[in-house]
């Protein structure tokens, strides 16, 4: 058994539990959750720096044999994602030492973001298509409980509409699951990719991918399957959207990439140009919901639904160029989105609001936080030498050498819409004289420390990415010949049998 | 090289320390930064004359062949040199005009930042690299426009133009890519040595268009102009620097840079040069409206942006060589006269060309400045003005497609341009005195020195013409891409082009004298100017927020039937054809095998389902739920999985309990939905169970090869130690899927718990009831 694949969610496992039983004791309760955080990015980074040199990492757990057990399995996509997670998680509970209330805190949002954690790593390191399923379940439930924790009737409404929206798409994913074990007798991905290439590429195997297609589209918020998300992310407090920003939707568009590159990739024919069109699409609608918005929440909202759009793109051009952009557009942008949704909890307790309409002033107010802001506002729209611009010009690379010059266009198009939006909360909360009558009290020593320190410190990770591309872009490259190289997977499951996959 | 321009940036960040602490030295002290740089780069002048080109070469990155290689050659030390010369005296100047403003020290800091940002554009020589200086340089821009925040107009005209600017950089980028495609490489000097192959690729049109766009949106042209009035919101040192000097010549400089490269070809000639000089009339006829001082200066360079983009499109050597000699020439008196315009408004609290007059005697320094900078606009001997119409005349009636097009429009502009001249460096300070609010008095020495230095550069330059020519053949050279000497004289005879330049002069002195009737009568024609690309983008902005409106509109308005609606009608659409086309169907075959007892569950099954959509009260829905229920238990039962059904039984049973427990506590049913909508749903629900039957049956058209099952049943007891196959699958083979779902129970319960005992807003627990219906 290889612990680096274990930790990951024994960790978050073990920090819910002590959370749980801590929940009385604040103090304790906050301790633990720190001490959580830090010891799976601890994991997390032990586990990258195994896969670096291309090692796909496997235990079967209980050490039953694939395909009978459960596998876990880590390549470099996989272990980067559970990274990238674990940083914004520490980021969500250093902010929420100042940036939650006190009785949220106390009900359970430590437990609940830690087994939200163990969810989403169980969901990236799986090679199980049924435990996917679970860990989907376990995300599922810890993010309805946090998206209405405070049973504010705003929280309860949307997180209704978040909850059934996402049990369809869990009900798709099952009948997915189900029919395709009545096809291939196998829910081990590996397993499976291997029976289906035995198998016409066109056929009822494409009618069930096609099936998945949609139960990780809801996940994903892609075109037209995102209603749930702008109606929802808003509402809880910063640090749980922030966590939910990053990660929720990313762990979608995961389980696009990995099926879509192990399991299902035979009938591309069929699905790259569905996957563009709903990438286009995808972009678009997004951002022009973005550009009407008046609320920071929401503006940012909208534009996740917008970023998923290109990282559909990359996969749906499915060359090496684009794969790898797609693996840098997401690792990019789990850092700055969720940054951007913490930057927005700041800009509420120095500004007093999120609306457009009362802000005002920030700058003068305070210039860190307009740094702050700028940063991963600047990244999301693209602006070199930040992290987007180069997630960015992979993509539009890509295109272009694809000849796709449409979609290519699309994204320059969304792109400056991006601008434009990002500029209008910069225009409107920092730049515009502040409105009457809000004076909020300003930051106190530990304000700045909890609130500021976490949003300076992912915006350091993108200007660090930003300028050190070469580093990251070198690794999602070598992540994306993995993915584009199924066999390799497939051999470090299943052994030798395997092979001829 | 690099290091010495990269740390601007750093030296942008101390700024504002700096500035609170030296006070109104400030800008003397940033601007030896760039003083520095200027006198390293003009010790390299003789090197680059001799045919040099001293070129440094950092990896950034190199994964996708991307560095950041810096090349001096004639063309890129030009700019260098009027980046680095006029950004010190532009920091000067700023020092001492924004005293006493509270941000004094951010503006400094920016103006740094630009400059290093900007002398890195002009040095690069890999694309990608300078499209990062690019964009920097756009959205730098964007932070200097808006520098009086507190103004609406100076935020909307600092959005104009980053808009506009910006999406001409995407296009730039996406041209960059597709020539990178074409030509195998990034490095511009690389692109030049295999030219003729990439001109004919396919791609070269297309990338060719892009770059143009991005250009052209830069520097200002015609359909693009109107950002750079409205950029005149910024201060005035900012417009002197960005908006006339250096940023808006960034387009310019890239076709120069590019025409080695691209230039030539029909496309090319066509479209530069067409929209060169259109750009350079409009922009004249514009200029002539204004009163105030900077918009007259704007319009006037969008003018002269214009000629150079016309030269470099005619891209002739003669054209190149002038399009050189403007270059220079135009940066330094549209510098200094935009500074004099600022210390006018500064003294004299007006920029109103019609209210100020007769100020020679109280500014006699910024005066005789103003007139050297105004001459030499107005192409006056012995100033480089009049060297550089000269040859933009001699060009423009050599160039091969079009002098009897091109001839009139450069004349017909510079002679409005002349009045234009006159009226901003001239009349300010000759004639009756105007009616300013406050009593001019000259400028610190800080302010006059700038425009001292460059109209005395102005004359200087002209009357030793001569000297620079090896200097500014360098430039051309590099434009064009092989060795070229420009010949810059003051005297050539008498000739067609001597002749055009008087008749240019007195025209233009006429207009000057008129100039109050011109403007009445170019005002006149301001009501067109609603017309004009400016209203087109502001309408096509406000469409596109309306667009966004709508959308936003209907991407909010849901509720959550709607939502489910949209993700059925998406299945169906999506899988329904999908089924038809490429499954495979083996219903029939197995049709005769069903055995009565199967078909009685089934029917069994449906009924129950039926019965819970149909129910008028919760409590029947559950029984008909329950039925349901049972029927599968027993299906399962009927095909041999007794654990499974027994399992199946519990939870059902449980569940109707736990439904009838709580549906007790609630009101009865109300306000049913209408019949329409009911039956829409029917009709959706219908084809999603028909869409799941003809799954099952398609997939049931293969054979079952569950190798797992087998497995299991075998090991369960000699290797798991277990006799129930379902519970080891459970707590063994399967045991990481339980701990999932237990945690998912913990997590559910933790939930129910604390929306029990957190009632943040005791409202919503009312809000969670009506929304579960």
């Amino acid at each position: 058994m290889n612990v680096l694949l274990v930790l990951p969610l024994l960790v978050p496992l073990a920090t819910a539990v002590a959370g749980i039983l801590l929940l009385r004791v604040p103090r304790a309760a906050r301790a633990a959750s720190a001490l959580g955080a830090a010891g799976l990015l601890a994991a997390s980074i032990a586990l990258l720096s195994a896969t670096l040199d291309g090692t796909i990492l496997v235990t079967q757990a209980g050490a039953w044999p694939a395909p009978f057990g459960i596998t876990l399995v880590a390549d470099r996509f996989a272990a980067a994602m559970v990274v990238v997670g674990a940083v914004l998680l520490a980021a969500v509970v250093a902010s929420s030492v100042r940036g939650l209330d006190a009785a949220r805190e106390r009900a359970g949002f430590h437990p609940l973001v830690h087994a939200l954690a163990m969810g989403v790593s169980g969901a990236f390191l799986t090679g199980d298509l049924f435990n996917l399923y679970v860990w989907f379940e376990v995300m599922l439930m810890s993010s309805f409980v946090l998206v209405s924790l405070g049973g504010e009737r705003e929280q309860l409404t949307g997180g209704l509409r978040y909850v059934v929206l996402n049990l369809v798409s869990s009900a798709l994913f099952l009948a997915g699951a189900g029919l395709l074990y009545g096809t291939v007798g196998t829910l081990n991905m590996a397993d499976a990719a291997v029976a289906l290439r035995a198998m016409p590429a066109q056929g009822t195997t494409s009618v069930v991918a096609a099936l998945f297609l949609l139960a990780f589209g809801i996940k994903a918020a892609a075109f037209p399957l995102f209603f749930w998300l702008p109606a929802s992310y808003h509402t809880p407090p910063m640090p749980i959207a922030a966590l939910f920003a990053g990660l929720l939707t990313k762990v979608g568009v995961y389980a696009l990439v990995r099926t879509g590159t192990l399991v299902f990739d035979r009938d591309r024919a069929f699905t790259d140009p569905l996957l563009l069109a709903v990438a286009a699409l995808t972009m678009v609608t997004g951002v022009l919901g973005a550009m009407a918005q008046t609320d920071v929440r929401k503006v940012l909202s909208f534009h996740i639904v917008s970023q998923i759009g290109y990282m559909l793109m990359g996969l749906g051009l499915g060359t090496r160029l684009a794969l790898a952009g797609t693996v840098f557009y997401v690792l990019h942008h789990i850092v700055v989105k969720g940054n951007l949704f913490l930057v927005a909890g700041v800009i509420r307790r120095v500004g007093g609001s999120f609306s457009l309409d009362r802000l005002g002033g920030l700058l003068t107010r305070s210039p860190l936080l307009a740094a702050a802001f700028l940063v991963p506002a600047l990244s999301l729209a693209g602006l070199p030498p930040l992290s987007g611009f180069w997630a960015k010009y992979l993509l539009v690379r890509a295109g272009l050498e694809a000849g796709h010059g449409a979609i290519v266009g699309v994204a320059l198009a969304v792109s400056l819409l991006t601008l434009f939006s990002m500029t209008k909360i910069w225009a409107e909360a920092f730049w515009k004289p502040a409105p009457e009558g809000s004076d909020p009290a300003p930051l106190g020593a530990g304000e700045r420390l909890s609130l500021l320190g976490p949003v300076l410190a992912l915006g350091a990770v993108t200007v660090a990415i930003g300028l050190g591309a070469g580093v990251l872009f070198r690794f999602a490259d070598a992540a994306a010949a993995q993915l584009l190289e199924p066999g390799l997977y497939v051999r470090a499951v299943l052994g030798a049998r395997g092979g001829g996959g | 090289m690099i290091a010495a321009v990269l740390s601007g940036f750093a030296v942008a960040l101390l700024a504002p320390a700096l500035a609170k602490r030296l006070g109104r030295g400030a800008g003397a002290v940033l601007a030896l930064y760039p003083a520095a740089l200027f006198f390293r780069f003009l010790s390299r002048v003789p090197a680059v004359v001799a045919g040099e080109t001293p070129s440094a070469s950092l990896p950034f990155v190199p994964e996708l062949g991307i560095s950041l290689s810096f090349r001096l050659d004639g063309l890129a030390l030009l700019m260098a040199l009027l980046v680095t010369g006029i950004g010190a005296i532009v920091l000067v100047y700023a020092g001492t005009y924004l005293e006493g403003h509270p941000r004094r020290g951010p503006l400094l800091g920016l103006l740094v930042a630009f400059l290093s940002a900007m002398a890195g554009l002009v040095l690069c020589d890999d694309l990608l690299a300078l499209f990062a200086f690019w964009e920097a340089t756009s959205i730098l821009s964007y932070f200097l426009i808006g520098f009086e925040r507190e103004e609406a107009e100076a935020r909307a005209a600092a959005l104009q133009a980053l808009l506009v600017t910006g999406g001409g950089g995407l296009a730039l980028l996406a041209g960059f890519v597709l020539l990178g495609q074409a030509g195998g490489t990034l490095e511009v000097s690389a692109l030049a040595a295999n030219a003729e192959a990439l001109k004919a690729h396919p791609l070269y049109l297309p990338a060719l268009l892009l770059v143009l766009a991005g250009a052209f949106t830069k520097s200002a042209q015609v359909p693009f102009h109107f950002w750079l009035p409205g950029a005149m919101a910024a201060p005035t040192p900012v417009s002197a620097y960005l908006h006339s000097a250096t940023m808006v010549k960034a387009g310019v400089f890239l076709l120069a840079r590019l025409h080695p490269a691209l230039g030539g070809t029909r496309e090319w000639v066509w479209v530069v040069t067409s929209v060169g000089a259109a750009t350079m009339l409009t922009g004249a006829l514009l200029s002539v409206g204004q009163r105030d001082l900077k918009r007259l200066l704007a319009f006037s360079t969008v003018s002269a942006l214009g000629s150079l983009t016309m030269l470099v499109g005619v891209g002739t050597p003669a054209a190149l060589g002038a399009a050189m000699v403007f270059l220079l020439a135009h940066a330094l008196y549209k510098a200094a006269l935009f500074l004099v315009a600022g210390i006018l408004d500064h003294e004299a609290g007006t920029r109103d060309a019609t209210r100020l007059g007769g100020l020679l005697p109280l500014l006699p320094a910024t005066g005789v400045a103003a007139m050297a900078a105004a001459f030499s606009m107005a192409g006056l001997p012995p100033l480089l003005g009049f060297v550089s119409k000269e040859l933009l005349y001699d060009a423009a009636l050599r160039a091969s497609p079009l002098p009897f097009v091109l001839v009139p429009v450069a004349v017909g502009s510079n002679m409005l341009l002349v009045a234009v001249a006159l009226t901003v460096g001239f009349g300010p300070f000759t004639g009756p005195r105007g009616a300013t609010s406050k009593l001019p008095h000259e400028a610190p020495v800080a302010m006059w020195a700038g425009p001292a230095l460059l109209g005395f550069g102005s004359l200087a330059a002209g009357v030793f013409s001569g000297a620079l020519s090896p200097f500014l053949s360098a430039a051309a050279s590099s434009a064009l891409g092989h060795p070229y000497g420009v010949r810059l004289e003051l005297w050539h005879g008498f000739s067609l082009v001597l002749l055009k330049s008087l008749v240019t002069l007195v025209v233009g002195v006429a207009l000057y004298r008129g100039r109050h009737r011109l403007r009445a009568f170019a005002e006149r024609f301001a009501p067109l100017g609603a017309l004009g690309p400016a209203r087109l983008w502001r309408a096509g902005l406000a469409g596109l927020v309306s667009v966004a409106k709508g959308t936003a509109a209907f991407l909010s308005s849901g509720s959550l039937r709607q939502d489910v609606r949209v993700v059925v009608v998406a299945a169906v659409a999506l899988l329904g054809p999908l089924l038809l086309s490429r499954g495979t169907f083996g219903a029939a075959d197995a049709l005769p095998s069903v055995r009565p007892i199967e078909a009685v569950l089934a029917l069994l099954v449906v009924a129950g389902a039926v019965g819970a959509v149909v129910a008028g009260s919760r409590l029947s829905a559950v029984v008909g739920l329950g039925v349901t229920g049972y029927g599968i238990a027993l299906l399962f039962l009927v095909f041999g999985a007794p654990d499974l059904s027994m399992t199946q039984f519990a939870v059902e049973t449980l569940s109707v309990l736990l439904f009838v427990a709580v549906l007790r506590r609630l009101p009865r049913l109300r306000s049913r939905s209408a019949p329409r909508s009911r039956a829409v749903d029917a009709a959706l629900a219908a084809a999603v169970g028909a869409l799941m039957a003809g799954l099952v049956l398609a997939v049931h058209a293969g054979p079952l090869r569950s190798r797992l099952s087998g497995f299991f049943a075998e090991s369960s007891l000699p290797l798991a130690k277990g006799r129930n196959v379902v519970n080891v699958i459970l707590v063994d083979f399967r045991g990481l899927d339980t701990l999932g779902e237990i945690t998912v129970l913990a997590v559910a319960a933790l939930g129910v718990l604390s929306l029990v005992r957190l009632r943040l807003a005791a409202k919503g627990t009312a809000g969670a009831k009506e929304g579960g219906r």
